[in-house]
C-alpha cells in the first residue's frame, strides 16, 4: 500500500478557463440573479497602441528640434458644412460624460482643465448644466436616444452637436443610471421620478437608419441655422460602413469609440463582448474616409483607451484629427487615487479597479451625487490637475511627432509606424517591425 | 417684405411664403431672425410638398399656417409658436416640442410628438407608430387612432386618443397618463388600465377643450392607462418583463 502522506503532490492547478475572476462571477451569479453592472470600458487586454511603435527619423528623414523648431497641435473641427467650426489648440477632447453619472464639482473640473487647455468638453445623457456650460469655453452638446434634458435653448448656446449613436463600452445598448445617483436635481433635468433605475433608449425615438439620420441632421442645422458643427459619434463595431454612412448622413465630424472607452453604467457582458478595439476601428474609419474623398474634409475622433501621448501620436498617425478621452480624464481629476485606498478596500474593491461607478459611492466624489463625497473634489484643483494632465499628452505627443520630422501632429502619418505583432499589423494596415510585410494587404480594408 | 426670403409678399399683414421658389432654410432663418416685438405674426406658407424640417426651431408667438403636406420634423423643438398643418405630416411632427400649438389636419407619420416637453400637439386623423414615443410633458390629442408602442417609455404629459390604440400602448411607461376612446390592441410591459377618478376627468376634460373638442366627446367613454411602476428598480424578478 502507498503511503499517501508521504506521495509528491502535484501544485493545485488553476483553470485557464475557469479562473478566479470567471469563478466569483459565477458564484455572484447564482447568487442574485442577475448580471452584473460597472463602469468603464474593456478590461480584458485586446490589441492596443502599445504594439505599435513609430520608427522616428534616421538618414533618409530628419527630425525636428525638440525645444526650438514649432510642432503645431491646433485643430479644427465642423469645417464640412458649419457656419462656427470648433478651433481647439490641441487634437485632445473631453469625451461625453453626464452630469448624473459625474457630480457637478467633476463636471466642473472637467470644463476648467479642458478650458485651460484650449479644447472642449461634452455633456452626456441627461442634458447640459449651466455650471458645465459656464466653466467650458467649447462645449458639445450630445444628442442622445433618450432627450433627456434636450431643449432648443441649450442647443442654441452649444459650441456642437454629437449625434450619438452608441458607444464603444456598448455598441447596440442604452445609457443606465441607477436610483441611488437619480437625485432630485438629476431626476428633474430628465424628468424622471426620483430614485428610480433609469435605462436609456438603445434607439432614437424619431429616425432609423442613415436616410432619416440624414433628416434629423437637416433638421438640427435649420434649428441652430447651419452655424454648429454636427458630429456623429459611433461605437466601433463596423467602423468602414458605419463612417461612410455618417459622411452620407451629412455629419461635419465622426466619433469613433472603441470598447475601451468607458460607460458610466452598463452590463459587464456587453461591455467585454460587443464592439471591436480602438486599434482596429481607426484605419476603417480613415479608409472609409479617404474612399470618399472627404479625409481631413470631415474630421474624425478617436476614443477608447488613449492615456498618453504616444496613444494620441499613434491615433493621428493612423489618420484621426483629434482623440477624446473619458478614463483618464477622470483619472486625472482622482478618481481611484491610492489616496483612498482604504475606502475603496471597504468597498470590496481596490484603488485602480474600482468600477462600480454606478452605486454612487465613489470616494474620490467624482462619479456620486452624495453631497459628502462630492465634496470632497475641489474643481479647482481637479480642473489644473486635468489642465496638466492634457498638457503632458500634448508635449509627448508633439514629442514623437517632432522625432519623426513633423511640424504638424497631423503630418504624422501611417508610414511612420510598425507594429509589434502580427494582429496589430494586420488591424493598424502598417508593417510587422522588421519587415515591409502588412497582413491582409489586398483586402477589402 | 423680409428680405431674406427670395419669394415672399406682405398682403393685409399676412406674411406669404412660397416653398416652389423659396427654400425651407430662406423661410426658417426669417422666422428665426424675428424680433420679439415684430408684427410679422401670420406667415402663410405654400407648396410644402411633403419639405422637411419646415418651422423647426421656432421660439416666438407667430401663427405659421402651411397649405399642404410635410415632410419629417416640422414644428420640430417648437416653442411657443401656433403652426398649423392643412394636411398631412411626416415623421416626427412637433418632436421634442417645448410649448405653443401644432394641429395637424390631417394624418401623422411615425413618431409623432416624440420626446415634446410641452405645448399642444393636435392631429385629427390617424398617427402611426410610437406617437408620443419618450414624451416628456407634452400633451397630445389624436383624434383617430394611434399606432403601434405609443407613448412608449412616456415620461410626462398626456396621450388622448379619440379612435383605438395599436398594440404595446404604452410600453415601459412612466408617468405620461393615457387615455383612449376606443380598443387598445395590447398595453405594453408596465403598463396597465387604471381607473378614471374625477380628477383624471377634469384633466382629460382640459386636454379636450385645449384641443377644441369639448362636449364633442363622452367623457366617460375613455379609459385611462398609466404605469403600475413595477420596472422602476431593477429586480431578479421582472426579468421576464424586460
Amino acid at each position: 500500500m502507498n503511503d499517501i502522506t508521504n506521495t509528491p503532490r502535484t501544485t493545485p492547478r488553476a483553470s485557464a478557463t475557469f479562473d478566479e475572476y470567471t469563478l466569483s462571477e459565477i458564484r455572484r451569479a447564482a447568487a442574485t440573479g442577475i448580471y452584473d453592472i460597472r463602469g468603464a470600458g474593456a478590461k480584458r487586454k485586446v490589441p492596443h497602441f502599445d504594439d505599435l511603435l513609430f520608427l522616428g527619423a534616421s538618414i533618409s528623414r530628419y527630425p525636428l528640434e525638440g525645444y526650438r523648431e514649432k510642432c503645431s497641435t491646433e485643430v479644427l473641427l465642423g469645417t464640412r458644412f458649419a457656419k462656427k467650426p470648433i478651433a481647439l489648440k490641441i487634437p485632445i477632447t473631453i469625451a461625453g460624460m453626464s452630469f448624473g453619472s459625474l457630480s457637478a464639482n467633476a463636471k466642473e473640473a472637467l470644463g476648467r482643465g479642458a478650458s485651460a487647455m484650449g479644447t472642449s468638453t461634452t455633456t452626456g445623457d441627461g442634458g447640459m448644466t449651466n455650471e458645465e456650460r459656464g466653466h467650458s469655453t467649447q462645449l458639445v452638446y450630445q444628442y442622445l436616444p433618450s432627450r433627456y434634458g434636450m431643449n432648443p435653448d441649450d442647443l442654441k448656446r452649444c459650441d456642437a452637436i454629437e449625434v450619438v449613436v452608441g458607444q464603444g463600452a456598448k455598441p447596440g445598448g442604452g445609457g443606465m443610471l441607477l436610483g441611488q445617483k437619480i437625485t432630485e436635481r438629476v431626476a428633474k433635468m430628465r424628468t424622471l421620478p426620483v430614485g428610480i433605475d433609469q435605462r436609456s433608449a438603445c434607439r432614437h425615438p424619431d429616425w432609423t437608419g442613415p436616410d432619416d439620420l440624414e433628416i434629423k441632421i437637416e433638421e438640427l442645422r435649420e434649428i441652430t441655422d447651419w452655424e454648429k458643427p454636427i458630429y456623429v459619434k459611433v461605437g466601433a463595431a463596423r467602423p468602414y460602413y458605419d463612417t461612410a454612412l455618417a459622411v452620407k448622413s451629412g455629419a461635419d465630424v465622426v466619433v469613433v469609440d472603441g470598447m475601451q472607452g468607458g460607460t458610466a453604467a452598463t452590463q459587464e457582458v456587453f461591455i467585454e463582448n460587443v464592439g471591436i478595439p480602438t486599434l482596429a476601428a481607426v484605419r476603417q474609419a480613415v479608409k472609409a474616409l479617404q474612399d470618399l474623398g472627404m479625409h481631413r474634409k470631415v474630421q474624425l475622433i478617436v476614443s477608447g483607451g488613449i492615456r498618453n501621448g504616444a496613444d494620441v501620436a499613434k491615433a493621428l498617425a493612423l489618420g484621426a484629427d483629434a482623440v477624446a478621452i473619458g478614463t483618464a480624464a477622470l483619472v486625472a481629476l482622482g478618481d481611484n487615487d491610492p489616496h483612498y485606498a482604504a475606502e475603496y478596500e471597504a468597498l470590496g474593491t481596490k484603488a485602480g479597479a474600482y468600477d462600480d461607478w454606478h452605486e454612487g459611492r465613489d470616494p474620490a466624489g467624482i462619479t456620486t451625487q452624495d453631497p459628502a463625497l462630492m465634496a470632497r473634489l475641489d474643481p479647482v484643483a481637479a480642473g489644473r490637475r486635468l489642465a496638466n494632465y492634457l498638457a503632458v499628452l500634448t508635449l509627448e505627443c508633439q514629442t514623437i511627432a517632432r522625432a519623426c520630422g513633423k511640424s504638424h501632429v497631423h503630418n504624422l502619418e501611417p508610414e511612420d509606424l510598425v507594429a509589434l505583432t502580427i494582429e496589430a499589423a494586420a488591424m493598424a494596415n502598417v508593417p510587422l517591425a522588421g519587415t515591409d510585410w502588412i497582413p491582409g494587404r489586398g483586402g477589402n480594408f | 417684405m423680409n428680405l431674406s426670403l427670395r419669394s415672399s409678399s406682405v398682403l393685409d399683414g399676412t406674411t406669404h411664403v412660397d416653398l416652389a421658389t423659396s427654400t425651407v432654410r430662406e423661410l426658417n432663418g426669417a422666422l428665426h431672425a424675428l424680433k420679439p416685438d415684430t408684427n410679422e405674426t401670420l406667415w402663410k406658407i405654400a407648396n410644402p410638398r411633403g419639405l422637411h424640417a419646415i418651422a423647426a426651431g421656432l421660439d416666438l408667438p407667430v401663427s405659421v399656417e402651411i397649405d399642404g403636406p410635410v415632410g419629417y420634423y416640422c414644428g420640430g423643438m417648437n416653442k411657443q409658436a401656433r403652426i398649423i398643418i392643412e394636411g398631412t405630416a411626416g415623421v416626427g411632427v412637433a418632436e421634442n416640442m417645448m410649448s405653443g400649438l401644432v394641429h395637424v389636419k390631417g394624418d401623422a407619420s411615425q413618431a409623432a410628438g416624440a420626446t415634446g416637453n410641452g405645448g399642444l400637439l393636435i392631429i385629427d386623423g390617424n398617427a402611426s407608430a410610437r406617437c408620443g414615443i419618450s414624451m416628456k410633458g407634452i400633451d397630445i390629442v389624436v383624434k383617430g387612432s394611434v399606432g403601434h408602442l405609443s407613448a412608449f417609455m412616456g415620461q410626462a404629459g398626456t396621450l388622448t386618443v379619440l379612435g383605438d390604440a395599436g398594440e404595446a400602448l404604452g410600453d415601459s411607461l412612466y408617468e405620461a397618463k393615457l387615455f383612449v376612446r376606443g380598443t387598445v390592441a395590447g398595453l405594453g410591459a408596465d403598463c396597465v388600465e387604471k381607473e378614471m377618478r374625477d380628477e383624471h376627468k377634469a384633466l382629460l376634460a382640459s386636454k379636450l377643450e385645449a384641443a377644441g373638442i369639448l362636449g364633442e366627446v363622452d367623457i366617460s367613454e375613455f379609459r385611462r392607462y398609466g404605469s403600475s411602476r413595477t420596472l422602476y428598480h431593477f429586480h431578479v424578478d421582472n426579468v421576464s418583463s424586460y
